[in-house]
């Protein structure tokens, strides 16, 4: 008798935006079944903050941001754990730095404006799905 | 200042920007000079400094009917006041912030500042002249207005 695949469990996901309307759209917009937002932060202070509580596996990291900027909250969050997933959703368009931001230990990255279809592409290519 | 083809930067962004965000395309008009030193603001205007290699400002400026409509077609519920504002800087970031492919990364864009008609003098033009871009959005019409030295 084959064995029955365990479920996947979903992974945790935080949403890290200084902008709400941006926060929700990420919230509402995806539809992937392995992933559960657990948390949204609205700076990378806030951000790094809610990670140590939370740890969550999953990240969508905005670079723009007052108190703490994305790059900055992606080099904390990497030491605090270095598997975690970083997916940077930014308006930053220029290619030096979404290199800078690979870098420093993201994982991917979804330049702004975006459409439903690529946020979860973005994502399901993230979580190797 | 701007020259022909850094307004096309800040055009096809536009362009690009309501056509992904809400699904409906945009139209421009002619960008035109502002000589006149007051700022050309709507009910609300989301404001990004820029610093690094160029200095100055750019900013989206839209009527309230229009910022709720395009909540609508981002599928979010709540137009009310707080995701208004929000949402006209994060145009204005968002166009900013794109430039910064033909620009370069020393193309610094702040967060950005929200000005209602109380207190518009925040979004008038400081240095240099600025290039007002016209937006038909829908039945609406709105503006980027870019100052850059």
């Amino acid at each position: 008798m084959s064995a029955v695949p365990k479920p996947r469990q979903p992974l945790r996901m935080m949403i890290v935006d200084d902008s709400n309307v941006m926060r929700r759209r990420i919230e509402r917009s995806q539809q992937n079944d392995l992933l559960e937002v657990v948390a949204t932060a609205v700076n990378g202070l806030d951000a790094v903050e809610k990670f140590k509580q939370l740890q969550p596996d999953v990240l969508t990291l905005d670079l723009t941001m007052p108190e703490m900027d994305g790059i900055e909250c992606v080099e904390h969050i990497i030491k605090l754990k270095p598997d975690v997933l970083i997916l940077v959703v930014s308006a930053l368009a220029d290619k030096a730095t979404a290199v800078e931001a690979i870098e420093k230990g993201a994982n991917g990255f979804l330049c702004k404006p975006f459409t439903d279809d690529q946020l979860n592409e973005a994502l399901a290519e993230l979580i190797g799905e | 200042m701007l020259d022909a083809e850094e307004v096309r930067t800040f055009v096809q962004g536009t362009v690009h920007f309501f056509e992904t965000a809400t699904g409906h395309p945009a139209t421009v008009g002619s960008p035109y000079l502002c000589i006149d030193k007051s700022a050309v603001v709507q009910d609300y205007a989301g404001v990004i400094g820029i610093s690094g290699n160029r200095e100055g400002k750019v900013y989206f400026t839209a009527p309230r009917g229009m910022l709720s409509v395009m909540l609508m077609c981002m599928n979010e519920t709540d137009t009310g006041e707080q995701n208004v504002r929000d949402l006209v800087g994060e145009v204005a970031n968002t166009i900013s912030g794109n430039a910064r492919r033909d620009f370069g990364r020393n193309f610094i864009i702040s967060t950005p500042t929200i000005c209602d008609r109380t207190n518009a003098a925040q979004a008038a033009a400081t240095t240099g002249r600025s290039f007002v871009i016209p937006i038909n959005w829908r039945s609406y019409a709105a503006n980027v207005v870019v100052c850059l030295q």
